[in-house]
């Protein structure tokens, strides 16, 4: 379970994110929702110490971040934002193998290549491991990348929007990798995105973020109301039942 | 490239693609492949005989007296001081520009962004300036080549544990810092290289461009165990180097402070530009010729691959030009201007014919 108390952050004089407090259980899938500039990546990057906190906590599995070391924490939480650009040319399967690093610390053992072809499996890229990044599609170096957290065997893993630049047919198909990370696999996933649609399909909780608050958590059920939606987004929504649950509808 | 569309129009819960590794074992590392592993031994066996024979060269040739003699071995010896100064400094710009690229995330900029040469030719053309032409054989020895280096350390160590540490906490505004900084004090240079007596000015020239003849070999005896402690440490972090490569982000993520990394290694080229730079003075395009046609060479993310080929291609290139213009064409001290011109020629030419950095 990842916990945050009170945590805030602040971006100059005018900007503030939090204070935030809210809980992600063990297991299923989380999505972080909301406008642009809610504060859903800062939030995320936050639990991934990729950022420090200003003031409260964040405890992952009842450690506080802060006080634990950050190479432990590497065994337990992943993180991966929505920028990588290397300045290393890597083939798939190095870029994964890079995932093993807080267990072997780049040296590679037999166990380690064991988890590499699994997270490589998992992700179907089994044809393209020997290929260079600059080599593959936009959708399949997304898959590359979370490969390399799958392979970090991680409890939590956290995405900062992994369906942005994928087109519908590549963002279906990433949402049910992640789907079947949590169910076959056992992780606990923690999705930013966008689409409330995506996150309704494919979340078990969702955790709407508004002005640097959090404004709403609750399952997909209980979010998808066009006075819930309405009020997170500041846009108006209609709701509609699709063949695979509600639709929310505002365009 | 047919692949790539084939599978992704084959819809997104395709059958797993067919293996393309059912012919060799599945293995990570540094090589993507057995060729790709004979290519890069075939890679060091040939820079290792050019430099053999570049030093072979730089030792015998024209060597009139004869072997076994006792003028024969003073001549060797005095050549030989030639080759160490030529493998330190090879050495000192493969090791720190490789290291500075990857702490930095830019394999376009060289550790002289960070002001060393600036403060380099301050240091030279102050002396000059306040103490005449009698100061530069006053600035010499031990203690004034110390006071150099140590400014250097100390100027760069400052920059960026202020820099990189502080609020701002970028890498960038760093780098920012050291340009205008660097071009201020260069500034400063030439202000005081114009109101100077021409003959002093003509004495200090001879210093500003990097050249072997520079080198005071009394202090080799101090630098060789610096630069050979300092490049043991890099070759011992070589490994979170290529974690470091990867960025901020997913360096933190691997469980390492990406930021302390930076910061270490910073203060490790600074060591290794101060030692280079106080030895023979400003060669840093050597640094990125070196580098940048390592990475293309060896094709792999591996520092422990890449360091080695870097440091040879240093010293291959800098012997070669050093044996040529010196026992050929007996034009010692242009060795800079052609590296700079062959060197941007190769450069330009690898880059053309591979297409990519």
């Amino acid at each position: 379970m990842i916990t945050l108390e009170n945590v805030s952050k602040t971006y100059g004089a005018e900007t503030t994110i939090g204070p935030v407090s809210f809980e992600i259980p063990a297991g299923g899938v989380t999505a972080l929702v909301g406008p642009n500039g809610a504060g859903k990546s800062t939030v995320l990057t936050m639990m991934g110490r990729l950022q420090e906190v200003d003031s409260g906590t964040i405890t992952v599995n009842g450690r506080d971040i802060t006080g634990t070391s950050s190479r432990e924490l590497a065994k337990t939480l992943a993180i991966l934002r929505q920028e990588n650009h290397f300045i290393t040319r890597l083939t798939v399967r190095q870029l994964v193998g890079f995932g093993r690093y807080p267990y072997s610390r780049g040296r590679i053992t037999v166990e380690d290549e064991k988890y590499i072809s699994e997270a490589i499996d998992f992700l179907n890229l089994t044809a393209y491991e020997n290929r260079y990044l600059d080599q593959l599609s936009g959708g399949q170096r997304q898959r590359a990348y979370v490969a390399m957290v799958l392979a970090q065997d991680t409890d939590y893993v956290l995405l900062d929007e992994p369906l942005n630049n994928l087109d519908m047919q590549h963002s279906v198909q990433m949402m049910k990798q992640l789907r079947r990370t949590a169910d076959v696999l056992g992780r606990t996933v923690v999705i930013v995105m966008h689409d409330i649609n995506f996150a309704a399909a494919y979340a078990d909780q969702i955790v709407a973020m508004n002005d640097g608050r959090v404004s709403t958590v609750g399952t997909p059920a209980e979010i998808m109301r066009p006075d819930v939606l309405q009020g997170i987004f500041h846009t108006p929504f209609e709701v509609v039942d699709g063949p695979a649950g509600p639709l929310a509808v505002y365009y | 490239m047919p692949d790539v569309l084939k599978t992704s129009s084959a819809g997104p819960d395709s059958a797993q693609a067919p293996a393309s590794t059912a012919d060799r074992p599945r293995q990570s590392g540094p090589f993507t492949d057995s060729r790709h592993r004979t290519r890069y031994i075939l890679l060091v066996a040939v820079l290792v005989l050019v430099s053999a024979g570049s030093t072979l060269g730089i030792l015998l040739w024209d060597n009139k007296a004869a072997p076994g003699t006792r003028a024969f071995e003073l001549i060797v010896g005095m050549r030989m001081d030639a080759l160490v100064v030529i493998a330190v400094v090879a050495f000192c710009q493969a090791f720190a520009t490789v290291s500075f690229q990857t702490a930095t995330g830019n394999r376009i900029i060289t550790p002289s962004i960070m002001g060393f040469e600036a403060l380099y030719t301050v240091i030279q053309t102050a002396t000059v300036f306040f103490l005449g032409a009698a100061g530069l054989t006053l600035f010499a020895g031990g203690a004034q080549f110390f006071l150099q280096a140590g400014a250097m350390v100390l100027f760069a160590t400052a920059l960026y544990t202020w820099l990189l540490s502080g609020r701002l906490g970028s890498i960038h505004i760093m780098l920012l810092v050291g340009v205008v900084i660097g071009g201020g004090l260069g500034s400063l240079s030439s202000f005081m290289q114009r109101i100077m007596d021409p003959n002093e000015f003509d004495l200090l020239t001879a210093r500003l461009f990097g050249n072997i003849g520079n080198a005071d070999t009394a202090n080799l005896k101090y630098v060789i165990p610096i630069v050979a402690v300092t490049g043991l440490v890099i070759w011992l972090r070589a490994r979170r180097m290529n974690l470091v490569a990867l960025g901020a982000d997913v360096t933190n993520n691997l469980g390492l402070n990406h930021k302390r990394e930076v910061m270490v290694s910073l203060f490790l080229v600074s060591v290794l530009m101060s030692m280079t730079t106080s030895l023979i003075g400003p060669m840093t395009f050597l640094g990125f010729l070196v580098a940048t046609l390592a990475y293309s060479a060896t094709d792999t993310y591996d520092h422990r691959l890449v360091l080695p080929v870097a440091f040879l291609i240093g010293y291959a290139i800098l012997s070669t030009a050093y044996f040529v213009l010196r026992h050929v064409f007996y034009a010692q001290g242009a060795v800079t201007v052609i590296i700079e011109l062959v060197g941007g020629l190769v450069f330009l030419f690898v880059i053309m014919r591979k297409g990519r950095l």
